[in-house]
């Protein structure tokens, strides 16, 4: 019988450094992974880690993994050429089918921005997947920034993008939270014919989806990701239930009228 | 078929079956207990049919046996996990209605849930046959009957013991047949309980208002000062399955260790607690309303046909502070009639 945990090896091809808490690893792998799915990262002696894919291409995978915990700090000293465990990837991603052909609104805060990187990505390389993307993301402040080379791509390339800072000024960024610009979306443009992304960290996506509400925007439309503690990722742990629903193999993604619902 | 064993009979079908058969049971551990002097009835491999507790009920449950409080999953050196292995030696457990039931929970969780199935659960559940224990009612803190797992068919022998040390054995499955072929038949069915001292009624949540009020509801708020969030009610749980997993490193040669699965509660500080320090349901309260809805509302709108409770009532049997689980339900079903209501 196959072992839903094992890990494997795989070598890191590249590291950059985001910013000085959050580098993007690229492995060299085949695994073949939705957008927005995730996987389990792991080192031995030290543990495991769930870490949304950020972006993927033919032979390579990469994930932009912050430095907060006893597992990242170690993944932290991997460089190029080193060795690292994955197994998955788990979770559904992002409805890709119910995002073609419509236009496509992202709304992503902080390391919020990496489970959605790959589907803007995607996005940009494949003209006429949507109709077009409108892109409001937020960081706290400049040393906070990530995907700087992706921004400058996502700015040129989308019909509507704001960054913002939550309280810093930079040129190219307007002040203040993700919240603020919502009711600048064209929605008539939309002509109900349109998907939200919403993801980031739990109170900023809880805000999102009342004012996305409370500026006429569709319920039924909206799609957040959730990040919760998980030790297995094959919905057996416990660690990531909310009510009926495990995070895990549920979600991460979840409809908006489900994820409204769910209290911790 | 049924038999009448004499007590020598009965030891040497045991000693038969040892041949075969890991036996597991729950054995009494003479003044190991919490208190002084007292003894703890817990699962564990017995060598002889004296070292079977019949009279008491186990203080921890039969779970144990075949999700073990922790286990090794993988040995590892620098650059390979190896999977740990277990005997592939067929199983006996003497066990209980509620507990054999509790493994259909479990099942759903480990075998299935998400759409994977554990190998590690499997590897064990897959070795086991069980003995059905007769059991006469169970103790003040039972409730079986009102979770309605008070009988199973899920057995290959049925076994009651005599005091005169004599023992009535049922053979269901004719796997065993040949254990009793020179015993003289006799007619014997075990026997299920059919009422408990303790009868629960669990309440129907019949939609989201009135779960997310229930969820609000002050009534939580008294085990913020009497809950300590210790978790000894989900490790004495027969249905709980949570587990963490953590890597171990070995003294002499800190480049090998092992990946352990060691079980968790969500009880317990730390339980949610993601990277950066973020965490949900810090209050004993809050914990304590999070494990009564899985256990009677979470666990069933999931899997439908049966809440996560057995009614062994180890955890009110287990728990220092007190708390009686079939209390809080009852606290449970008025603060849903008050919301019914509209008074809260």
């Amino acid at each position: 019988m196959e072992n839903i945990v094992q890990p494997k090896p795989y070598k890191i091809s590249e590291v950059r450094h985001e910013t000085d808490l959050e580098y993007t690893f690229r492995f060299d792998t085949d695994i073949k992974v939705n957008h927005g799915q995730f996987l389990m990262l792991s080192i031995p002696k030290i543990g495991e880690v769930p870490i949304s894919v950020s972006d993927q291409g033919d032979g390579w995978l990469e994930f932009t993994i912050r430095k907060v915990g006893k597992v990242t700090n170690v993944i932290f000293e991997k460089v190029a050429g080193d060795v690292m465990f994955l197994r998955g990837p788990y979770g559904n991603g992002w409805p890709m089918d119910k995002f073609q052909g419509k236009h496509l609104i992202v709304i992503a805060g902080g390391t919020g921005v990496s489970p959605v990187r790959s589907t803007l990505n995607f996005c940009a390389r494949n003209e006429g997947f949507v109709k077009d993307v409108s892109l409001i993301c937020g960081f706290k402040g400049c040393n906070c920034i990530l995907f700087k080379s992706d921004l400058e791509k996502w700015q040129n390339n989308f019909k509507h993008t704001w960054l913002c800072l939550d309280n810093e000024d930079k040129e190219g960024f307007c002040r203040g939270f993700v919240t603020n610009y919502i009711k600048e979306l064209p929605l008539n443009e939309y002509e109900d014919n349109y998907e939200i992304i919403v993801v980031g960290p739990p109170v900023m996506m809880k805000y999102v989806g009342l004012e996305l509400i409370k500026n006429g925007f569709s319920e039924e439309k909206i799609w957040m990701s959730f990040e919760r503690k998980m030790s297995c990722g094959v919905g057996k742990c416990g660690h990531c239930r909310i009510d009926e629903y495990y995070v895990c193999t549920d979600g991460p993604v979840f409809p908006y009228k489900i994820a409204k619902n769910l209290v911790d | 078929m049924s038999y009448r064993l004499t007590q020598n009979e009965a030891d040497a079908v045991f000693a038969e079956l040892l041949k075969k058969f890991d036996i597991y049971a729950p054995h009494r551990h003479v003044c190991a207990g919490r208190y002084s002097d007292d003894d703890i009835v817990k699962y564990d491999k017995v060598e002889s049919l004296s070292d079977v507790e019949y009279k008491k009920k186990s203080d921890y449950p039969m779970k144990e046996v075949i999700s073990p409080i922790q286990q090794a999953l993988f040995y590892f050196t620098e650059d390979e996990y190896r999977e740990s292995k277990v005997s592939s030696r067929p199983i006996l457990i003497f066990a209980r209605p509620c507990d054999i039931n509790a493994q259909k929970i479990q099942a759903r969780i480990y075998a299935g849930n998400g759409g994977f199935t554990d190998s590690y659960y499997e590897r064990m559940k897959d070795r086991v046959k069980y003995i059905l224990m007769d059991c006469e009612g169970g103790d003040d803190n039972c409730f079986c009957v009102s979770m309605h797992t008070n009988k199973t068919d899920n057995y290959s022998l049925a076994v009651k013991f005599h005091e005169d040390g004599s023992l009535f054995v049922k053979v269901k499955d004719q796997d065993f047949d040949n254990y009793f072929q020179e015993i003289k038949e006799i007619e014997f069915e075990p026997e299920f309980v059919n009422k408990n001292e303790l009868k629960v009624t669990v309440p129907v949540i019949k939609d989201h208002e009135t779960l997310n009020k229930l969820k609000a509801h002050p009534m939580w708020n008294e085990f913020n000062s009497r809950c300590i969030s210790c978790g000894a009610c989900t490790i004495a749980c027969s249905t709980c399955t949570c587990f963490t997993t953590k890597d171990i490193i070995y003294g002499d040669n800190p480049e090998v260790g092992e990946r352990r699965r060691i079980e968790s509660s969500c009880q317990v500080d730390g339980y949610t607690t993601v990277a950066g320090g973020i965490s949900y349901r810090k209050t004993a309260g809050e914990k304590m309303r999070f494990k009564m809805l899985h256990k009677f509302h979470d666990y069933k709108e999931r899997f439908v046909d049966s809440d996560m409770c057995v009614g062994c009532g180890r955890c009110t049997a287990r728990c220092p502070q007190f708390i009686s689980i079939t209390t809080t339900l009852d606290k449970m079903s008025k603060a849903i009639e008050e919301i019914e209501k509209g008074e809260v």
